[in-house]
């Protein structure tokens, strides 16, 4: 992989049908690689269809059909050969709501590790710093680091969320997609996780589904605004929010649309 | 507008009411209502001179219809127990297994074939498993080498089969209580099938799948006739012979089956038919401790 590539995910010609229904009408885009790319539309638009077609989490739907091409990193990601628990590793995803896993902060952050390499790699210095690490890039050390075997479900919405992050990264993906993470917190949580989404940009290519128009405006370098199944623009965020080239797009972010 | 509630319907409702109430409060007279009974029955032997709670409990020699009689019910409680926990070994991993297959790796058509066949298991009489046992099972095991082929395991393979139905529909049901978020998370994060089920799936639903087990082991200890049928209802210590722990190919007596064949024979209110209501007694507590287990256990599950 050169470390030079502009875009991250490239998608030809996507369509996704959920059994007769078309979800995706042939979506193209390019992503560019370690920005934070905002993914905006009204609602049922197909934004988390999208979002879930670049991690292929969509399929476990039994009804699911998929069309097109989506490259990630130089490969594509429907070929045969795809390892799909490869392709998670690199493609890793923040849900709507916080999803810890019912165990401790130190395992959900480790779950990852523990899946993913031999027991013989796993000794308890590398976990430790694992933990360490991860944590301390989502800013959670300094406050858990003395609850490290507490059950997730003592954090508050936004520590889980944070730790929803936090077990991502011992992976070293390099993507990393969220939908609508924020949805589920308060104003302050809100600024917290912001303001760690720009502190990961760069090192990860981040796609971001957002129904909050401020928020993608703060917070993103590009921006799709999507429409119906289909991409109707596609700019910098600057761009998009201040000359929408497209009448649909200004009605949009104007909140002339539902 | 009429707010005023017709002399009918209150007292209709007040009706409706006290029916449910009583028909709640009725279940806990019943249960203690049989509990005494049964007690009763046996109390007398229980407290006379020449009977002793630790020959029952101990000595090896069941011999109620010589004179004077022998009580000891130690085999037939080995019996009972060693039955019970073969058939436990077979049947768990099975209906386990059976249970995260039908919720998580089978298509829905197949589903709900499974889950007709399985209840179709459940309607099945005690009596016929019981043929099956005396009839089929059995021919196997004289293979294997018992003699009469009616032996401990044949009558565990045929309670394997009858608890199954219930563990794997109460497995089923805990494992549907998982949270799907969870089992996104965990594929986001690029799990096996495999590992999705024993780092996931058994521990998010170890409560209810503890449960489920618990309650296949109290219709395990609980069955009569078909253990009757399938173990050959002879006198034998499963655990005193020249294999190396549990004789599997041995035939041995069940408390349940005891009481059922011998109670015929016995003089009402007799030092034979008093001795076989203490095994009631004795059965009713096992069983009631592994059902009170499953419900504090399900309790659990649902105060978190
Ligand atoms: N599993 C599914 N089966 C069938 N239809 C689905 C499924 N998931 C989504 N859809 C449909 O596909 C369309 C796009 O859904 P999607 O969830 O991608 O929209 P969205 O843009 O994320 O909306 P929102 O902003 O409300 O989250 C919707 O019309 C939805 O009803
Ligand atoms: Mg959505």
């Amino acid at each position: 992989m050169s470390a030079q590539r502009e875009h991250a995910i490239v998608t030809e010609d996507l369509s996704l049908w959920y059994g007769d229904f078309q979800a995706l009408d042939g979506v193209s885009t390019r992503i560019r690689d370690g920005v934070i790319t905002g993914l905006i539309g009204p609602s049922g638009c197909g934004k988390t269809t999208f979002l879930r077609c670049l991690n292929r989490v969509n399929e476990r739907y039994g009804n699911v059909r998929t069309e097109g091409m989506i490259d990630i990193l130089g490969k594509n990601i429907y070929d045969d050969d795809v390892s799909l628990i490869e392709l998670r590793k690199s493609v890793g995803m923040v849900f709507q709501r916080p999803n810890p896993l019912p165990i401790s902060v130190y395992e959900n952050v480790v779950f990852g590790l523990r899946i993913h390499k031999r027991r013989s790699e796993l000794s308890k210095s590398v976990l430790d710093q694992a933990v360490e690490e991860a944590l301390g890039e989502v800013r959670l050390w300094a406050d858990l680091k003395d609850r490290l075997h507490d059950k997730e479900t003592d954090l508050q919405l936004e520590q889980q969320q944070k730790l929803c992050i936090a077990r991502l990264l011992p992976l070293k993906p390099d993507v990393i997609l969220m939908d609508e993470p924020c949805s589920a917190l308060d104003v302050e949580a809100t600024t917290a996780v912001e303001e760690l989404m720009r502190s990961l940009a760069g090192q990860y290519t981040i796609v971001i589904v957002t129904h909050n128009m401020a928020q993608a405006r703060r917070i993103s370098d590009d921006c799709i605004f999507m429409l119906l199944g289909n991409i109707v623009e596609q700019d910098r965020t600057e761009d998009l929010f201040l000359n929408p080239k497209n009448e649909k797009t200004a009605d949009y972010i104007e909140g002339r649309y539902g | 507008m009429q707010l005023q509630r017709s002399k009918w319907k209150a007292f209709s409702e007040g009706l409706i009411e006290w029916t449910i109430r009583v028909s709640g409060i009725s279940a806990v007279v019943f249960v203690f209502a049989i509990f005494i009974f049964v007690f009763w029955e046996g109390k007398g032997l229980l407290f006379s001179d020449d009977f002793s709670i630790s020959e029952l409990l101990t000595s090896e020699k069941w011999d109620p219809t010589h004179t004077p009689p022998s009580y000891g019910a130690a085999r037939i409680i080995l019996g009972t127990f060693s039955v019970a926990l073969v058939a436990m070994i077979i049947t768990v991993p099975f209906s386990l297994g059976g249970a995260v297959f039908i919720s998580e790796f089978c298509g829905p058509r197949l589903k709900e074939i499974l889950k007709v066949v399985i209840e179709l298991l459940a309607a099945i009489p005690s009596v016929v498993w019981g043929f099956i046992g005396l009839k089929i099972t059995s021919v196997y095991m004289k293979e294997l080498g018992a003699d009469a082929g009616v032996s401990l395991l044949n009558g565990a393979i045929i309670l394997a089969l009858m608890s199954m139905p219930i563990i794997v529909s109460i497995s089923e049901d805990a494992l549907n209580a998982v949270p799907d978020s969870y089992r996104e998370a965990a594929i986001g994060l690029g799990v096996t099938k495999w590992q999705m089920v024993y780092r996931v799936l058994l521990p998010g639903a170890k409560n209810g799948l503890l449960a489920a087990v618990l309650l296949g082991m109290g219709r395990v200890v609980g069955e009569t006739m078909a253990v009757l049928m399938a173990t050959g209802n002879a006198d034998n210590n499963p655990f005193s012979s020249d294999a190396p722990f549990l004789d599997l190919l041995v035939s041995v007596k069940t408390m349940t089956a005891t009481i059922a064949k011998e109670m015929g024979d016995t003089v009402n209110g007799g030092d034979h038919y008093q001795v076989l209501f203490l095994l009631g007694v004795l059965l009713f507590s096992i069983t009631f401790i592994v059902n009170l287990t499953a419900h504090l256990v399900i309790h659990g599950v649902k105060r978190k």
